[in-house]
């Protein structure tokens, strides 16, 4: 059974090296899109197999099913010339290794160092109760909600200024449109809609 | 934890009859049918006359918007699957928590709602 799990560990994992290095390096974004579909789901399935079900079922939910397909309109919408990005690549290679080291550097302290709290190595090496006894979503349920209030709040006001930066960011209504009135369409009878006139012949109206 | 992971087995199963059934699909026209290109078989087809012009054809700015409202929505209802599953549990502090996070996304649901942001014009 062990050895079931790391050939799966494995399989994932790889998976999604390759496809974070196929995001990075194909030509056509919207292949690039893809592939990191592909990315977050064998992360869903590393997620799965350290026990964190509900994560990895969130990862699908949120990343697969919305962010994704953000990415997608975002894609379309910059109206990319694949020409033109061809020998831009190096160009951007220093800024994205400069965000890979800062990145690889945050993961080392945190899962080595003890720079904020001496309890952190503690946490960080056993970070949910035991499977047997409750199970992922529980342990998170437990604490977010009343413990950690104060960050699951801020995650509520943050949600908030996204919406409504994107509201003021993107929304214009555009002038002089014609919209169907149901209301309009449901009042109108026969009555009011033509009109009977007695015309004299030989004259007009 | 083994039994957390045995529960996902017709997952895998499914995963690899779906692998099966599409790659057959994808190969099996390659190797079985009869191909004989020409230009004309193989240009685009729109209608009946030539394609207009590119086929990436820029998206409404619109649709951007609303797949960020969907996102914002979509990560308040993953925050109620913790809180619902230790509904039990967790006392009045957890409910008025809850509460408060939904009231604070309430004020921005009607904002949108009294901007206008959810009429397609």
């Amino acid at each position: 059974m062990l050895g079931l799990q790391a050939l799966f560990f494995y399989i994932f994992a790889f998976v999604t090296i390759g496809s974070a290095l196929m995001v990075v390096f194909l030509r056509n974004p919207v292949h690039s899109v893809l592939f990191l579909i592909l990315a977050f789901v064998s992360g869903a399935g590393l997620f799965l197999l350290a026990g964190a079900e509900f994560l990895a079922l969130i990862l699908i939910v949120v990343y697969v099913g919305a962010v994704a397909i953000l990415f997608l309109f975002v894609v379309m919408m910059l109206d990319i010339d694949i020409a033109q990005v061809r020998g831009r690549m190096l160009e951007y290679a220093p800024i994205g290794a400069l965000v890979g080291l800062v990145l690889l550097a945050e993961i080392i302290i945190a899962v080595t160092g003890n720079y904020y709290d001496p309890g952190t190595p503690l946490v960080t090496s056993q970070p949910i109760p035991p499977l047997e006894t409750v199970s992922n979503i529980q342990a998170l349920g437990s604490v977010l909600y009343t413990r950690y209030v104060f960050f699951f709040q801020v995650s509520g006001m943050i949600l908030l200024v996204a919406m409504i930066g994107a509201i003021v960011l993107t929304l214009r209504h555009r002038e002089g449109i014609k919209r169907q009135s149901v209301s309009e369409q449901v009042s109108h009878t026969g009555k009011n809609s033509i009109e009977v006139r007695k015309v004299e012949s030989g004259k007009g109206i | 934890m083994a039994e957390l992971l045995g529960s996902y087995l017709p997952i895998v199963i499914f995963i690899l009859v779906a692998l099966v059934v599409g790659l057959g699909l994808l190969v099996a026209p390659f190797m079985v049918a009869f191909k004989a290109p020409d230009d004309e078989k193989l240009s685009a087809y729109e209608c009946g006359f030539n394609a207009f012009d590119d086929s990436r054809m820029r998206f409404d700015v619109r649709f951007y918007l609303v797949s960020i409202l969907f996102i914002i929505f979509d990560l308040e209802v993953a925050f109620l699957f913790p809180w619902a599953a230790t509904f039990g549990r967790l006392g009045w502090f957890g409910f008025w928590s809850m509460m408060v996070f939904l009231a604070v996304l309430t004020v921005g649901f009607v904002y949108e709602w009294k901007k206008g942001a959810l009429e397609w014009e």
